[in-house]
């Protein structure tokens, strides 16, 4: 048994064992628990509509884990995607709403690319602070989220507020900056084309770039990247303008993707989301999808769960919360991992 | 109209009611700190426990069972962290990230389940706790203003800051408390048990949240709604930091935020944005985090070169 297999090992029993937590939440909290449980476990299977919902909620998941896991993997604590994700969508929508571009093709890239530099220099805010003088980027990245919250529903309320609808909306995205439908009798968009390229460059980048390599480098040591001739200041910006950019289009295509006008009156929660991807894939690039598509899967059958049946969707982060504590939890399955090295000693 | 508003007894009254919450996950930051663990927790326990003290003090009728209950429920959260990040060995910061989002959902999930309203509990009919007047105090003109009349809570509060500071610093516990923190190795081989130190700590650090998380349920207002907590963990821990780990710098850090808080809800009241005067808080907090910080570095680079 080598220490992949381990490793696999160790994720699969943690995802039982939270399963089987769920399914003793569900049999003390449903009138019907098996029906319950197939729903939440089998209910995204049942139709193209359904599993559709899976991969749209991939998209943004997949953004907002390749960004957290950017900075994860170099030991920065930065829960700021939330934020990023939240504003750099609004900046986006902005370019939808009041920049005239007749053209979708260049609509679309105008908008992404705001929304991108938008998340950089709001990254850069905690990232600077971090790098030059040594504040906790997890506190002032989540103060962050929290004033991009105010400012981002300041302005929508104040400038692209469609005034005649009752509910908090933006006027309509000009339709020229929709991402298209790629899927039909689904709502997959172009975004799915985008964030798979994400996965891909970051993988690139991570394995085969100087810099990139350094990063990874910088969170197991940072004495090592500084004797290569790279100041710790200069990766801690690297690594914050890359999560940002990410985060930043993830924002963006999520709003020209799934949504007419920007309906966000509060965070939309798909930043936390990013940590536990990050966290499931180990933080890196190619394991983000997959988490990510694990994650989405078991909200959608919370979701379908909760719509057809008698169990709130929230039970998930319950479910999230075990997988967590158990993969993060060095000494879990601890005796396995121990006889395995020993079996390899005495062979 | 402004400095009227903010100099009026009124709005001092404000500012400590405000303050207590903070100030009480403020401690909490601060004793676990000192143990040498970073309690990323605290959000999750202060929500966790103000849900546990509605549900409590609605099903039992009691205020104070409510309270005990909201104690318990914050104590347990946070043995939960400790367990996986003493006895499991779980990165401190992933395991109370997890905790946190599990309290966020957990609690919209046992709201849901009671209630049928994923929102607020106001149908729930739970107790609050109750204000006091000071006797004596309550007769000065606009100190008895300011000070009488809080919440049972924010006396509580009070007295916590006082007796957190007689024990790190005139008790032996305190005393291994922060030996743990400073050295563990060298605290260990002195005989000081550093698991059971820390696993102290982090209960008590659990307990003052839960009365932070109490105090917002039951004294603040009058029912929960989800994530109610609103950022004051992370407030807390920006207020430790900058109290540099000591009891009483951080109390009034912490009541400086409490100050931007108190301000926000006086700014509300006359015609200024409210979704901008909102903000208020967490901009002082990243203000006063990066000013800090700008001071520790400058300082440790004259270190550096004398």
């Amino acid at each position: 048994m080598n220490e992949g297999f381990f490793k696999t090992v160790r994720l699969a029993v943690a995802i039982l064992l939270s399963l089987l937590l769920a399914f003793i939440i569900i049999s003390l909290v449903s009138k019907n628990p098996l029906r319950t449980m197939g729903l939440f476990l089998f209910g995204p299977l049942k139709n193209v509509r359904y599993l559709g919902n899976v991969i749209e909620l991939t998209i943004p998941l997949i953004f907002a884990g390749l960004s957290t896991a950017i900075l994860f993997q170099a030991n920065l604590f930065n829960l700021g995607a939330e934020g990023i994700f939240y504003f750099s969508g609004l900046t986006a929508a902005f370019v939808a709403v009041l920049v005239p571009i007749a053209n979708p093709f260049l609509h679309v890239s105008a908008a992404i690319a705001a929304g991108a530099v938008m998340g950089m220099v709001v990254a850069l805010v905690p990232g600077y602070l971090r790098a030059k003088w040594n504040a906790s980027e997890l506190v002032s990245s989540l103060m962050m989220n929290s004033i991009l919250a105010g400012v981002g529903l300041y302005l929508l309320n104040n400038v692209i507020r469609d005034k005649d609808l009752t509910e908090i909306a933006s006027l309509k995205l000009a339709p020229s900056a929709l991402l298209p439908r790629i899927i039909p009798r689904t709502r997959i968009h172009l975004g799915l084309v985008i964030c798979l390229c994400f996965v891909a460059g970051v993988y690139l980048f991570s394995r085969r770039h100087r810099i990139g390599y350094l990063l990874r480098m910088f969170g197991f040591n940072h004495r090592f990247v500084e004797y290569s001739g790279f100041s710790s200041f200069s990766m801690i910006i690297i690594a914050h303008l890359l999560a940002g950019f990410i985060a930043g289009v993830g924002g963006s295509v999520e709003v020209l993707g799934m949504y007419d006008r920007f309906r966000w009156a509060s965070l939309p929660g798909l930043g936390f989301d990013g940590a536990l991807v990050a966290m499931l894939a180990r933080n890196k690039p190619l394991p983000v999808l997959g988490s990510a598509l694990f994650l989405a899967y078991i909200r959608t059958g919370a979701d379908i769960m909760a719509r057809q049946a008698d169990v709130p969707a929230e039970m998930v982060s319950i479910v999230q919360a075990v997988i967590i504590l158990l993969i993060s939890a060095d000494r879990f399955l601890h005796g396995l991992e121990e006889r395995r090295i020993l079996k390899k000693a005495l062979a | 109209m402004f400095w009227h508003l903010i100099f009026s007894s009124s709005f001092l009254f404000s500012v400590l009611r405000v303050s207590t919450p903070i100030v009480f996950a403020a401690l909490g930051a601060l004793i676990s700190d000192r143990a040498g663990i970073v309690n990323i927790g605290l959000e999750g326990i202060m929500l966790t426990a103000a849900l546990g003290g509605v549900i409590g003090s609605a099903y039992t009728g009691s205020a104070a069972l409510g309270l005990f209950f909201a104690i318990l429920s914050g104590v347990l959260f946070s043995a939960i962290l400790a367990w996986f990040t003493l006895k499991m060995k779980t990165d401190v910061i992933l395991g109370g990230i997890a905790l946190n989002l599990f309290a966020s959902g957990g609690t919209i999930f046992l709201l849901s389940i009671l209630t049928g309203e994923k929102g607020t509990s106001s149908s729930l009919p739970s107790k609050v706790l109750p204000d006091i007047t000071l006797p004596l105090i309550a007769r000065i003109p606009v100190l008895g203003d300011i000070l009488s009349g809080h919440n049972l809570l924010t006396y509580v509060c009070i007295l916590s800051v006082v007796g957190l500071w007689y024990l790190m610093n005139h008790t032996p516990l305190g005393f291994w408390i922060r030996a743990v923190g400073e050295n563990h190795h060298a605290a260990e081989s002195v005989g000081i048990d550093v698991f059971r130190i820390r696993f102290a700590a982090l209960l008590m650090s659990g307990l003052f949240a839960a009365l932070g998380g109490a105090f917002l349920s039951m004294g603040y207002v009058s029912w929960f709604s989800r994530d109610m907590s609103a950022g004051r963990g992370w407030i807390a821990l920006a207020a430790e930091a900058m109290g540099g780990g000591l009891v009483v710098r951080t109390t009034i850090t912490a009541a400086f935020f409490g100050l931007a808080d108190a301000l926000a809800n006086t700014l509300q009241t006359i015609n200024l944005p409210s979704e901008l005067v909102k903000t208020i808080p967490y901009l002082g907090t990243i203000i006063g985090l990066a000013l800090y910080a700008v001071r520790r570095s400058s300082r440790e680079q004259k270190k550096g070169r004398s």
